[in-house]
């Protein structure tokens, strides 16, 4: 019968630092030390660390062997990896065609209008990262807005609102 | 394994299915799943507990049943029925009045008649919705693996080439190339190593067909990859999936697991000297990595970025090793067609449209979901009968195939049928299957600039003509919804979409204008309207009232309160043209 | 041995080998095919969409770099709707960047400036994007100012093929792409780079230059290359 579900929520909640290395290493033995696992690395990077620092790049460009400037032409294409740290929380509007039309726009311009910030950022206490998504393929019940790993659907920006409120009212 | 150890797992599983009374599917599948699906079935396994009756039922967490809109989802065999919008308080009434009193709640139930299931006619989404897709042995019962098994042990290659070239299968990632002959090149090629790559990585936004797919029935694509493995020679293959979709990366790894312990993929597969083995590769956030020579490069570790064409991966792919590129759809109508010959699926769809097409409708729309028709039912029917047309008492405006390489559908063309070439003809694409319905309340200009914006971020930067060609394109669209357009805008715009769709390295530049153009076909006014009255119909877009002075009042020059049919040419005709170029999805 | 083909370009009858491109064949017979990502030793990309020809029988444009000649290819590089397009290419290139040739050192000898005056270009009907870039004037004998660069990608090839040391590469994307040494730090901190200066006479553009150059001061000459793959490949050490 399914755990996926809670494996996954699992996967999410933080490691303890003083391990993070050991499963970077054992991920970056896994792909046998291969360039072109580059990417997978990176991925298994970003959810050890929660970013990727200078630092980090240069042990997996040490590790697997390229080029820095490759690493870091890699980590910089993709829109997954992130090399600043992120915030406590993070909303994800979803701007695909679906949510688009029913109304997503205004949900980011909430919480861009709430948090002081614009997609893409993170409020100046730290607390919340905004993002927008391009589609997370749950157009049935567009629009459709993620709460850090929780996926909202048929959200309002009163809806939106609420929530982010919560956020940055608690103290961390 | 053999056939009759196959057949066995099948046999002992049905056994087990019959010791239970009664069966309940709760849809865990995206759309279901955020409105609390999962929850939905603990609340079940409760209410049975409490009953003493769990021993009797089985409760089962399914892939997507397809009406997603009216999630959450549970369907209770072995009656069938479908009950829609379950709330947590309906639980108990659900086990007591249909299980124990086995009678069916008529008011939550979903009327099995209704042309939303009536009229689809499901080949690649079968057993979706149907079987538990966390069980290769619920898998095998509904005939699972038994394709691969006849295609190895009653097929030689060419034969399964053969059967798959007879269905007429076209590549269901947009551009429509045939499998089979696509199939036959890889085939051809003489090689030490070669590759399948099954395409995941779904990026039009408003598309979640391969996305439900995978997380609904991850066997039914390893199976088809499988297939296509030992009829070109392959050995490896890949499945490229978007990073976005964490559960269905969990169900194919833990699908691949099962297939290797039950020995569908490994060494020797049926006794043959067949061996083929599929590992997973995850996208980080790159739309063009639906491109094909772009998700290779992603597969190898480098920045996801095009390379011109010729060579095409048939003969030059994944490390320089011919490679077999086919979108999720394409591999799931492998297994059937293996099963049930070419010449049946060649009996559905069109001339030259064959076989059925998966959908995610989306959108205004009310039945907003995943359906699969045969190919060439006319638009109308899949929007009003299985889609229950627009909700809130909305008029129906213009239909979105394609994405952002796509078009516009409108009012006038709402008879075409649903096939390659009648969709292009009419200036959209097929894509991969979304299909989003905008009504009255949506502007067209705004929604040109919309997927303008999206392959601006998108482009990759390689080539000029998208990387700089989307960013102007973007910014007169951006003028023209702020009331800061001239009449110039409109054509440098028009010049832009030509050379652009022309000159663009990749798929994506090449059909980023096609939104564009097929508005600027059908929806000439809108744009005529915004630039010359300010004026926006659906009211979205804010402008300045005209005598106001424009944001940029140097770059307008004074126009005449004349109306636009007067000042600007009636719409030239692009319908004619091709806007399909290559679509960027491999098939 | 490569098979001779015969084909035409521009109403010329010419011949090249199998393995030629249709700008190798070209150039070996003077017929003129502007460019700009590509240069003769360093691997073509196809990325500038310049050298895109129409060919015969063929819907789409290809670019004379990568694409191969055939036996009878009709290839015509000078049609009304190629020479239109290459302007707006060359336009978005001026729109895209800060390229202001009368402050800048490589003005004259600038293969972009060569190419606004070769597709005729006298404005640019685009809207400027007027970015914000920066210049790097770290290294000890270089500078690289990211506001001329046109992303040709010469620098990234000719780091990686002939000096083997793949300093720079291509970093960001879509309009945000910019050129990287390493992580991305300062170009004079950078620990691989040799400071061998292949880069910057590759580089079409004033992108970079000699530390020190003033306006219209920085000629570059990338002859070098021939050389080095003559060298490698035919072992013709002497001119």
């Amino acid at each position: 019968m399914s755990n996926t579900e809670i494996e996954t929520a699992k996967k999410a909640e933080p490691k303890a630092v003083d391990n993070r290395f050991k499963y970077l290493d054992r991920a970056l033995a896994k792909h046998q030390f291969r360039g072109d696992a580059l990417i997978e690395v990176l991925h298994t990077a970003q959810e050890l660390f929660g970013f990727l620092s200078q630092d980090l790049l240069t042990y997996i460009s040490k590790s697997l062997k390229l080029p820095p400037s490759k690493v870091y032409g890699v980590a910089t294409f993709y829109h997954f990896f992130s090399l600043k740290p992120k915030g406590e929380h993070t909303v994800t509007v979803c701007m695909g065609t679906a949510c688009y039309v029913k109304g997503a726009g205004e949900l980011l311009a909430a919480a861009e209008h709430q948090c002081k910030c614009k997609a893409g950022e993170t409020t100046a206490d730290g607390k919340v990262s905004i993002q927008s998504a391009r589609c997370v393929g749950s157009c049935g019940i567009a629009p459709v807005v993620v709460y850090d790993n929780e996926v909202a659907p048929v959200v309002t920006p009163e809806g939106i609102t609420s929530r982010l409120q919560t956020w940055l009212e608690a103290a961390s | 394994m053999t056939i009759d150890e196959l057949y066995e797992i099948g046999q002992n599983f049905r056994k087990q299915l019959e010791g239970f009374s009664a069966e309940i599917h709760v849809c865990c599948s995206g759309g279901c799943f955020s409105t609390g699906g999962l929850a939905l079935k603990e609340l079940f396994e409760k209410a049975c507990a409490a009953r003493n009756i769990s021993a009797d039922v089985r409760i089962i967490s399914t892939g997507c049943i397809g009406l997603c809109g009216a999630g959450p989802l549970v369907r209770l065999f072995p009656s069938e029925t479908l009950y829609v919008k379950v709330q947590r308080e309906d639980v108990e009434r659900i086990v007591d009045e249909h299980i124990v009193g086995k009678r069916v709640l008529t008011e939550l139930a979903y009327p099995a008649d209704a042309p939303f299931f009536a009229k689809q006619q499901q080949i690649a989404l079968k057993n979706m919705g149907r079987i538990d897709p966390e069980s290769i042995d619920d898998y095998i019962a509904h005939g699972g693996y038994e394709a691969l098994a006849k295609a190895i042990t009653y097929y030689t290659q060419d034969g399964v080439i053969l059967e798959v070239r007879s269905s007429g299968l076209r590549g269901r990632g947009g551009a429509g190339y045939p499998t089979g002959l696509k199939w036959s090149i890889v085939r051809k090629v003489k090689s030490t190593q070669k590759y399948v790559v099954c395409n995941a990585d779904e990026g039009d936004p408003g598309a979640f067909m391969d996305r439900a797919m995978i997380e609904g029935n991850p066997h039914a694509i390893l199976e088809g990859m499988a297939i296509a493995g030992y009829a070109v020679g392959a050995t490896q293959g890949y499945v490229y999936v978007r990073g976005e979709y964490p559960l269905a990366i969990e169900r194919l790894k833990k699908a691949i697991k099962q297939a290797e312990r039950t020995q569908m993929l490994g060494n020797r597969i049926f006794d043959s000297d067949f061996n083929f083995r599929v590992d997973l590769r995850i996208g980080a956030g790159a739309f063009v990595c639906g491109e094909e020579t772009a998700l290779m490069a992603s597969i190898e570790g480098r920045r996801g970025q095009p390379r011109p064409r010729p060579p095409y991966p048939s003969q030059s792919g994944l490390w320089g090793m011919p490679t077999l590129l086919n979108n999720v759809e394409t591999f799931a109508n492998i297994p059937p067609i293996i099963l049930n010959g070419g010449k049946w699926f060649a009996g559905i769809g069109t001339e030259k449209s064959k076989g059925t097409k998966v959908f995610a409708l989306a959108g205004r729309i009310a039945n907003t979901g995943l359906i699969e028709v045969p190919m060439g039912m006319p638009l109308r029917e899949i929007i009003f009968d299985i889609g229950g047309g627009i909700p809130d008492g909305g008029e129906f405006k213009a239909a979105q195939t394609g994405g952002p390489s796509g078009g516009y559908i409108p009012m006038q063309h709402l008879d075409i049928p649903v096939d390659y070439e009648s969709l292009a003809q009419v200036g959209s694409i097929m894509g991969s299957g979304g299909l989003i319905v905008v009504d009255k309340t949506s502007c067209m200009v705004d929604l040109a600039r919309f997927f303008m914006e999206f392959c601006m971020d998108e482009s990759c930067g390689k080539c000029i003509p998208c990387r700089v060609g989307t960013v102007q394109l973007f910014k007169i669209l951006d003028r023209m919804t702020t009331g800061a357009a001239t009449v110039q805008d409109l054509h440098t715009l028009e010049e832009l979409c030509d050379m652009v769709k022309d000159t663009s390295l990749c798929g994506l530049g090449q059909t980023a204008p096609n939104p564009v153009v097929s508005t600027l076909h059908f929806f000439r006014r809108e744009y005529d309207e915004h630039i010359l009255k300010h004026e926006c119909n659906a009211g979205v877009c804010e402008m300045p009232a005209l005598d106001e002075p424009a944001p940029v009042a140097a770059a307008v020059p004074a126009v005449p309160a004349v109306s636009a049919a007067e000042t600007v040419p009636a719409a030239e005709a692009p319908a004619g043209k091709k806007n399909g170029g290559s679509k960027k999805k491999s098939t | 041995m490569d098979e001779i083909k015969t084909l035409t370009i521009d109403g010329e009858i010419v011949s090249a080998p199998s393995s030629a491109t249709i700008l190798d064949a070209a150039m070996e017979n003077d017929l003129h095919i502007p460019t700009l990502c590509n240069l003769q030793g360093l691997d073509a990309v196809g990325a500038c969409r310049l050298c895109l020809v129409e060919i015969q029988g063929q819907n789409k444009l290809q670019p004379a770099c990568t694409t191969r000649v055939e036996e009878n290819m009709v290839v015509q590089s000078k049609s009304a709707r190629l020479q239109k397009y290459r302007r707006m290419i060359v336009e978005m290139l001026f729109a895209e960047g800060n390229h202001i040739c009368s402050v800048c050192v490589a003005n004259g000898h600038c293969e972009l400036q060569n190419l606004g005056y070769e597709v005729g270009m006298d404005s640019v009907r685009f809207d400027y994007v007027y970015p914000t870039k920066k210049v790097d004037a770290t290294h000890e004998r270089f500078v690289l100012d990211h506001n001329r660069c046109v992303l040709c990608t010469r620098c990234v090839r000719v780091c990686d093929e002939i000096e083997g040391a793949h300093t720079w590469d291509v970093a960001g994307r879509g309009i945000g792409t910019f050129v990287v040494t390493d992580l991305a730090g300062d170009w004079g901190g950078s620990g691989s780079c040799t400071s061998c200066g292949k880069c910057v006479l590759v580089c079409p553009t004033g992108a970079l230059f000699d530390k020190g150059k003033a306006v219209g001061e920085m000629s570059k000459n990338s002859d070098f290359l021939e050389y080095i793959v003559n060298a490698r490949e035919k072992k013709q050490w002497i001119k």
